[in-house]
């Protein structure tokens, strides 16, 4: 039968602790953590050496201005971030984890020895991954969980109860500890009551006619008797952080700097719970009295890549981005450079008073590619390279190309480039020619419906395939028409006789839709209203030879396009 | 008293090394490894050339309507057939996704960037009103577009082949481009299973290039034709398929066909 095991994490000054974790540089120095509305404002939480330096409970944010202290004003939502790490550091060990307070946690350790070492080696790791969480936790490891508590709550570092022993290691502890009604702690107080060790040497039956089961309780407590199960909590999995900065800030650098202490902790958060994240959401809240009148540009999509969907302005002047990741990542350094790239783009427009950032937690990407798979792009570089690109170029012109089931003249549309995972086909050495043509067709190339339909013949070896060069938008051309064929082209840098010419091929299509406003990341030349017109491939003779393009009439005004070039 | 040293002669010492087992005689460490080559799909071409050698820069220049993009869609189909990942740097925006997948490219493994007409970013900071004064405004044209851009697919790594498309820039402007990019990318190349193929009017990237592809077309058929049929019949198509000249860097024109 495994013997019982709990251990107990306790933070102390667990409020200035939250602040201390979204701000290191406090650590080491003296905080008091402000509470209230102004013009009430006081001090509600401090660490020693705040008190050492003189501050004191209930003191106005005035009084303690005036002693050598760090004041910051508190912060709920810094503080569940805390709690919530605080119980992802216990879910790291043991998945039976006791929400306690705020402030304290309590896991089961028992069975434990063979996976994670003897209790001491483990209490010294959850102190230590306390620690890379933000947190200085004081640990402790009894054989019931209030023991355990009490002694997290009475000694610093890290204590070891073996059991048996609780109430010889508990005795030296104040009373206090078992944070009593202020009403019995003074009657005990009275009774010359200072530690535990005094409390359970005072007989049950008098302690019960003067303080009542109240009493009784707190006498077994004293002497680390209580047996209660654990109450284990399942919280849910939410990974958000949020830090309340005190003078706006405006500059990209310095959001940079809260960004990264963020994204470090929410990093360290999924490490711990062996996760990993494929959706980052940052909410920033804009100093309402400087946001801009002219209206912010509503991305809906840069739907492709990994980024931004949206970017809402709510009457709480709130502005959201969300960054999706083709593949469950953690990189804080990569997730910071993929944000700072973001926000280049899109800036606020407004100081930043508040930053909340959320990670979706998700499964890590298991295994690696095979052995002899085609190299590919790491996928953090890649999401990179693509932030990159799109600093360099809109966000719209890049991704990867899917033709459009129609067929509408250059109809496709850029999706997100996301190459699936090679399969390992045996390529050959010298790899067929995939496309050729048998025989010269009617039009150079098939495209449209036709190119999805001829997608994995092979025909005879003849001729390659002959490319377009399309001119995004067509150019505008006069045409001389003699006996209903072109024989003269003039535009911009195109002119000249027609040297033979070919065609027409009539077309026309979507007279059943009226004028729709195309998508975002769809061709708008190729997509909303009906078309109709006429091509004819040309070849022009020139000074630098014959070159051969297509050029089109529209049907419904009659006017002449270049529409690209054969090559 | 002086001493006499007696040096063996070259051939001597030659004789000598060549004895031991391992030892490759200097004269015959100038026969350098034969490059990885990726075919291009078009026979003829590929028993000339090679292929196209991957670590190495190739240029594919000519005229409009010499075949420099059907050259180039043909590569394409070959890599994306071996499930490598391309990318396609399109300064004019001038790809056609139609008749690549008619060439038998799979879209969905080629990275398309299309450069803008102008692409402007600010930033840098946000929009402050004490600090719109310091809002950065920059502005870069097609080619600078693509500089850039290959810049950083070449420096990201893992595709198998990255093309700069600049066939529709006019060659007063792509022989701005410095000869320090164009060595740049060469570097950048170098010792990867990267291959960088530039399209282009003239070749500009001189002695960087690993290889240079001339294309050119032999005079087309101007007889008169009738609506009902295709102007360029099968064997005028045939007439002005695209001629390519291989030239290998610093060694002049190696053939014709």
């Amino acid at each position: 039968m495994l013997t019982a095991m709990n251990a107990a994490i306790y933070v102390p000054d667990f409020l200035v602790a939250a602040v201390v974790r979204v701000e290191p540089s406090l650590q080491g120095k003296a905080v008091a953590v402000l509470e209230g509305k102004p013009p009430v404002v006081m001090v509600a939480a401090m660490n020693e050496a705040a008190a050492e330096a003189g501050i004191e409970m209930g003191m106005t944010k005035l009084q303690a201005a005036a002693y050598p202290v760090e004041l910051r004003q508190r912060s709920p939502a810094q503080e569940a971030s805390a709690h919530a790490a605080l119980i992802d550091c216990a879910q790291a060990f043991s998945p039976r984890v006791e929400d306690t307070t705020a402030d304290t946690v309590v896991l089961d350790i028992a069975g434990l020895e063979r996976l994670l070492g003897p209790p001491p080696k483990l209490a010294q790791d959850l102190a230590r991954r306390a620690s890379e969480l933000g947190l200085e936790a004081n640990v402790a490891v009894a054989a019931n969980p209030d023991a355990a508590i009490h002694a997290a709550r009475g000694f610093a570092g890290v204590t070891i109860i073996p059991p048996g022993k609780q109430a010889e290691r508990l005795g030296s502890l104040p009373v206090d500890v078992l944070q009593a009604a202020p009403e019995i702690l003074e009657t005990l107080d009275r009774w010359g009551v200072r530690n535990l060790r005094a409390l359970a040497a005072l007989p049950e039956v008098a302690i019960v006619e003067r303080l009542g089961q109240e009493g009784l309780r707190l006498q077994k407590l004293a002497r680390g008797a209580v047996e209660r199960p654990l109450v284990p909590a399942e919280p849910p999995l939410e990974f958000e952080e949020t830090l309340e900065l005190e003078h706006a800030v405006a500059l990209l650098e310095p959001l940079a700097f809260v960004l990264g202490r963020l994204l470090e902790q929410l990093c360290a958060r999924l490490g711990a719970r062996a996760l990993a994240t494929n959706e980052l959401r940052l909410r920033l809240v804009l100093d309402a009295t400087q946001i801009e009148d002219s209206p912010r540009d509503r991305v809906i999509g840069r739907s492709g890549h990994r980024v931004i969907d949206s970017l809402a302005r709510s009457p709480d002047d709130l502005m959201t981005r969300f960054i999706r990741l083709p593949l469950p990542m953690l990189d804080s350094r990569l997730f910071l450079k993929l944000l700072q790239l973001e926000l280049r783009a899109h800036p606020p427009g407004a100081p930043v008073v508040k930053v909340t950032l959320a990670a979706e937690p998700v499964k890590p990407r298991p295994g690696q590619g095979g052995l002899f798979l085609p190299a590919t792009p790491a996928p953090d570089r890649l999401e990179l390279t693509l932030a990159r690109l799109a600093g360099i170029v809109s966000e719209q012109k890049i991704g990867a190309a899917e033709v459009l089931d129609t067929h509408r003249p250059d109809a496709f549309q850029m999706k997100r480039f996301s190459p699936s995972v090679p399969q390992g086909l045996k390529a050959p050495e010298v790899a067929p020619p995939s496309r050729w043509l048998s025989v010269w067709p009617s039009r150079p190339h098939a495209r449209g419906r036709d190119a999805l339909a001829t997608a994995g013949q092979r025909p005879a070896l003849h001729f390659p395939i002959m490319a377009l060069r399309r001119f995004r938008p067509p150019l505008a051309a006069t045409v001389e028409v003699r006996n209903g064929e072109p024989v003269r082209i003039i535009t911009g840098e195109i002119r000249g006789e027609v040297a033979s010419v070919s065609g027409p091929w009539r077309s026309s299509g979507d007279w059943w839709r009226g004028e729709e406003k195309p998508l975002p990341r769809i061709n708008a030349d190729s997509h909303g209203s009906s078309w109709a017109r006429d091509e004819w491939d040309v070849a022009l003779s020139s000074n630098k030879g014959v070159v051969l393009y297509r050029i089109y009439c529209k049907l419904d005004s009659g006017q002449w396009f270049v529409e690209g070039s054969y090559d | 008293m002086s001493t006499l040293h007696v040096f063996p002669s070259p051939a001597a010492s030659r004789r000598a090394l060549t004895g031991i087992e391992g030892v490759v005689p200097a004269s015959r460490l100038g026969a350098r490894p034969q490059p990885r080559t990726i075919p291009t799909g078009i026979p003829q071409v590929d028993e000339i050339t090679g292929g196209v050698p991957r670590g190495g820069l190739t240029e594919i220049f000519g005229q409009a309507s010499s075949g420099r993009t059907s050259l180039l869609l043909a590569l394409l189909a070959q890599m994306t057939a071996r499930e490598e990942l391309c990318a396609l740097v399109d300064a004019s925006d001038a790809f056609d996704p139609h008749s690549a997948a008619a060439a038998g490219v799979d879209l969905e493994r080629v990275l398309w960037v299309r450069c803008e007409k102008v692409s402007r970013f600010k930033c840098h900071v946000s929009r402050h009103p004490r600090e719109t004064r310091n809002v950065k405004r920059e502005t870069f044209s097609r080619v600078e577009q693509a500089l850039r851009a290959a810049d950083l697919l070449l420096q990201a790594g893992g595709f198998g082949l990255v093309v700069m498309d600049l066939g529709d820039i006019p060659p007063a402007i792509a022989r701005r481009v410095p000869l320090a990019s164009w060595f740049r990318f060469r570097r950048a190349v170098e010792n990867t299973a990267t291959a960088l193929v530039v399209v282009e009017q003239a070749a500009s990237a001189k002695s960087c290039a690993s290889l240079v592809l001339k294309t050119q077309h032999s005079a087309i058929s101007s007889q008169p034709h009738s609506n009902q049929q295709s102007a360029f019949s099968s064997q005028q198509k045939r007439e002005s398929s695209p001629h390519i000249r291989v030239c290998c860097a610093g060694c002049g024109w190696k053939s014709r066909f």
